[in-house]
């Protein structure tokens, strides 16, 4: 796009400028500007806690199956409806909760974790390392992410872990490219040749310099891409790789139900999909918010 | 001057933006009157209020901005009250305005003829329009007419193939393509070269004395203003602080802010160390403290009652066409040095 | 000038084919165990197992049977599915119309509504249709497209009755229309037969809506972003000042420039709509390209799997290339500053 931005017509300029607001303070102005930033914060907090104490606090065992009690729509004894195979849904649907942020979070982690080097290095090196962690990168975006991830889950094998490398895989070039532009835009601040100047090491630069200067757009990506990760797990699931039933996952759950939809039962599904459509939504609107905050210019 | 009713008289506009920050008093109690043909230069420091004023005339302030007050006759009508449709029509047609950085200020990816040819197409039924030749003939010799040589070749050109100094003559033929009444040149030559400044006013001068326009030629530089301008109007933070023929402001100028600017404005045989800024910097607009002439804070002159009463733009001594707005206007008795400050009685001017 | 303009973009497009080649040969010799085993069948003998071995090349060095495996790829071999016997490739080439049919159609409907959508907001910032734009634009990117899809189908097909019942492209009642494209609508119109068009557009309703309202989100996003970032720009100041009208300032002057940014980020989008278009297919039982790796995937055949991966990897690459192409053709600037 190279369209100028240029301001609208000059307003009269103030004649002392005021000292900047401070980090904290545009924080707070974020999250009352918007109130659902502030919703997005809670109901993340809720998942996380969810996630961690989910299978003791279930009303009933969410592997227990009681054919007595198959496809029953939603009652005061189980909130979501049973199952077709008597199982409760809404047991099934927290305790998937567990399952589905742990593999996103490994995900995300581990991307971050092995594209931040990677991406800075490119940025601050250039040359022959640039060359090949871009062609690496690019390679991948050749692929339909979701078509890969099912690639490589099909190749290795059916199993969680195959489907945390699948998805750390596919998210690797969202963190290179982010942490490749930074180091490639302070290069050759001078800041940087100062430090170099003064005996720090590449490494030292890297580490200490040009990675938090990286951690905000990082982070932003983080949240977006926690989001989708979920999706990510969830589709494959859905699909039939990865994660195997009895085991509670949100999309093998909604997989188990799809049958049902036709013939009405739709709760088997229904209340996997918006709890994992809630969850997805969280991180989005928390990855909106990050980016407002770091950097309001780009606000979509 | 003329018997003529001015073609633009602006009284007492008053206009402010509303902010995240506070309310910016843009503009206070504006007048300004353009007779046919004459160019007005309008000059003070970045942040004074003139190009705001330009964008008010046309009626294409930002969406913040709000008048509170006054009136800008044109031709009769009054253009703050007038309604988007009007105006719209009125815009390059009867009045047009140029900006600063011509090539940003036209559309990348059209063809400079075309967007010649939208404002022909919009204006098709202005007066003097030549309408037996195609819109494309006319974008051409539109271009003709600001001396931009092969337009037949130039007309298909995109913006990002010509130069500043071209792109700026391709404004000023899409302003002037349906012959408007008042043309309105917010810092027209800033960012281009010397030479290339030159050629561009002599080229607005020209087709403004060949075609009886009006032009309101706003900038910062006082010395441009000078080898062009019928008049100047200087303004400061918001206000009119004088406004005189050409000759006259050089020779006598009254309002202390005006000396300073000119003292500011390096001639062909000033030496550095005779320039002097004008001291303190433009109050902050959003204060609801200003003094009420504006300048009292930075003018060595100033005195309690420039801070409490706002002075008039008034004639100062003979010559009705110099006007001044200032308690203690240059070339009359120094400021009394007594904490009371009572005004200077006009008795005591040399005159 | 131009025309050595698309070359550089051809060749620039060569290495991501190259590297889609070399990964998904990587992953078919990836395979746990012995890939031998894999394309031998289950109840296959040692011996069966160790001719195939022979047979696909697979006791060679690797980087000898990357080459037999590009050449294979020259020949238009993908291998055979274990579960029907039948080539892969020719499989994938019959199946590949219903897909991008579907994808396609989707794409036109999300444009249709994301287009005026971003504008909307664009022009009224702040206001209640630029916030309804920017949660639908959220909630769509949140979305699940199994989710959606389900939903549709159980809203508009069980409760309300007027979709068709998920089965596929054609209800069973109709034949398919004589193949010209693939495409049923267009073969449909080619041959005359308003009753097999409508037919065939019903049943395209629900995945085609499902698919439109995931990938409504980025290109809304995009589209608003983008007239807020021009509708700011000098040029449409000088365009109001001017007289022009609003209309005009808005589309030829305001949207024009704006899709630019907006062309580049189709390319994302295909990417999304080609990795859905799989779980559609799953959800919709449509016959594409996706529900046959599907299936292969559940039947433990490999071979189509890995002729699926391949195939859109090397049609993303294709689309792609296309968008910039499209792009060097919309905006002057790229032509011919070269």
């Amino acid at each position: 796009m190279s369209a100028s931005l240029t301001p609208s017509p000059p307003a009269a300029a103030p004649a002392a400028p005021t000292a900047q607001p401070g980090w904290a303070h545009h924080a707070r102005h974020v999250l009352t500007e918007n109130p659902v930033t502030g919703v997005a914060a809670v109901l993340l907090a809720l998942f996380v806690l969810l996630a961690l104490v989910g299978p003791w606090i279930v009303p009933h065992d969410p592997l227990a199956s009681n054919a007595s009690v198959a496809l029953q729509p939603p009652s005061a004894q189980h909130w979501f409806g049973t199952d077709a195979l008597g199982r409760d849904i809404f047991s099934r649907v927290i305790v998937a909760t567990r399952l589905d942020l742990g593999i996103a979070f490994a995900s995300v982690a581990f991307s971050f974790l092995i594209g931040m080097p990677l991406g800075l290095a490119a940025g601050y090196f250039g040359g022959w390392w640039d060359r090949i962690v871009t062609r690496l990168a690019d390679t991948i975006m050749a692929f339909p992410l979701f078509v890969l991830a099912m690639g490589i889950v099909a190749a290795l094998g059916n199993t969680v872990g195959n489907i945390v490398l699948a998805t750390v895989i596919i998210n690797l070039p969202f963190y290179i490219r982010v942490a490749r532009a930074e180091a490639n835009v302070r290069r050759n601040a001078g800041w940087i040749e100062a430090a170099r100047l003064s005996g720090n090491s590449n490494l030292r630069i890297l580490a200490v310099h040009l990675f938090p200067n990286a951690l905000p757009p990082a982070m932003v990506q983080v949240s977006l891409n926690m989001g989708w990760a979920i999706l990510n797990a969830a589709g494959l699931s859905f699909i039939g790789l990865g994660v195997r039933p009895p085991e509670p996952e949100w999309g093998i759950l909604v997989a188990e139900g799809a049958q049902f939809i036709v013939s009405g039962e739709w709760w088997v599904s229904f209340f996997p999909g918006a709890m994992l459509m809630l969850a997805v939504f969280t991180f989005n609107l928390l990855g909106d918010a990050l980016r407002d905050l770091f950097d309001p210019r780009r606000r979509t | 001057m003329t018997a003529q009713p001015p073609l633009l008289d602006v009284q007492g506009l008053s206009l402010e933006f509303r902010t995240r920050s506070g309310t910016v008093q843009a503009l206070d109690g504006v007048d300004l009157r353009v007779a046919r043909g004459e160019m007005v230069g309008l000059v003070g420091e970045s942040g004074s209020g003139k190009s705001v004023l330009g964008y008010a005339l046309l009626g294409i302030s930002d969406r913040a901005a709000a008048v509170t007050g006054g009136r800008a006759l044109f031709g009769g009508l009054d253009l703050l009250q007038a309604d988007e449709r009007t105006l719209a029509d009125l815009r390059g047609r009867e009045m047009s305005m140029i900006f600063q950085s011509p090539r940003t200020a036209l559309n990348p990816i059209r063809p400079v003829g075309l967007q010649i040819e939208d404002v022909l197409r919009r204006h098709a039924a202005a007066p003097g329009a030549d309408l037996s030749r195609s819109l494309r003939q006319r974008a051409v010799q539109a271009l003709r007419d600001v001396a931009i040589a092969d337009p037949e070749r130039r007309v298909d050109a995109y913006p990002f193939e010509m130069s500043g100094g071209m792109c700026q003559r391709v404004m000023i033929a899409l302003a002037l393509a349906c012959r408007p009444r008042l043309l309105v040149a917010d810092e027209p030559t800033t960012g281009l070269d010397v030479t290339t400044q030159a050629a561009v006013m002599d080229l607005i001068a020209t087709l403004a004395r060949e075609r009886d326009m009006a032009t309101v030629f706003i900038t910062h530089d006082l010395a441009l203003a000078a080898d062009h301008c019928d008049r100047i109007v200087v303004m400061h933070a918001g206000h009119v602080v004088e406004a005189a023929p050409t000759r006259a402001l050089f020779q006598q100028p009254r309002h202390p802010y005006t000396a300073r600017l000119m003292s500011s404005t390096p001639g062909a045989e000033t030496a550095l160390a005779d320039l002097a800024p004008v001291p303190g910097n433009l109050p902050d607009l959003r204060r609801a403290d200003l003094p009420a002439c504006r300048f009292a804070e930075r003018c060595e002159r100033a005195t309690e009652r420039c801070r409490t009463a706002r002075p008039p733009l008034q004639a100062v001594d003979a010559d009705p066409t110099h006007t001044v707005a200032c308690w203690h206007p240059l070339g009359t008795a120094a400021v009394p040095t007594a904490a009371a400050g009572t005004p200077v009685a006009l008795e005591t001017l040399d005159g | 000038m131009i025309l050595k303009l698309i070359g550089k973009r051809l060749l620039g497009a060569l290495p991501n084919l190259v590297g889609v080649v070399v990964i998904t040969f990587i992953l078919t010799r990836a395979l746990p165990g012995d890939p031998a085993a894999y394309f031998a069948g289950g109840a296959a003998t040692q011996e069966a197992i160790d001719q195939v071995r022979q047979q696909l090349g697979l006791d060679r060095p690797l980087l000898e049977q990357f080459f037999r495996y590009v050449a294979a790829l020259f020949r238009g071999d993908l291998g055979l599915s274990l579960t029907t016997g039948q080539p892969v490739a020719q499989e994938l080439i019959s199946r590949l119309p219903a897909s991008l049919e579907m994808v396609l159609l989707a794409l036109v409907v999300s444009c249709a509504v994301a287009l005026p959508l971003g504008v909307l907001a664009a022009t009224r910032p702040g206001s209640w249709i630029d916030q309804l734009c920017r949660v639908l634009t959220t909630a769509g990117v949140s979305l699940p497209t199994f989710f959606t899809g389900l939903l549709l189908a159980y809203v508009f097909y069980f409760l309300l009755g007027w979709a068709p019942s998920p089965l596929g492209r054609l209800d069973p009642m109709f034949s398919p229309p004589p193949q010209v494209t693939g495409l049923y609508l267009i073969d449909a119109a080619l041959a005359g037969q308003p009753d097999v068009w409508w037919a065939s557009f019903k049943q395209l309703i629900l995945p085609v809506v499902t698919m439109a309202l995931f990938v409504l989100a980025p290109i809304a996003r995009m589209t608003r972003a983008s007239m807020l970032a021009v509708l700011s720009a000098d040029f449409i100041r000088t365009a109001r000042a001017s007289g022009l009208s609003p209309m005009t300032v808005l589309v030829r002057y305001g949207l024009r420039n704006a899709l630019l940014p907006v062309v580049t980020t189709l390319g994302m989008v295909f990417g999304f709509m080609l990795g859905s278009s799989v779980i559609v297919e799953k959800v919709f039982g449509w016959p594409g390209v996706g529900s046959y790796a599907i299936d292969a995937l559940t039947a433990s055949d490999y071979a189509p799997v890995q002729g699926f991966v391949l195939a859109m990897g090397i049609l993303f690459v294709l689309l792609n290339l296309l968008v910039d192409l499209l792009y060097v053709w919309i905006d002057p600037r790229v032509s011919i500053e070269g």
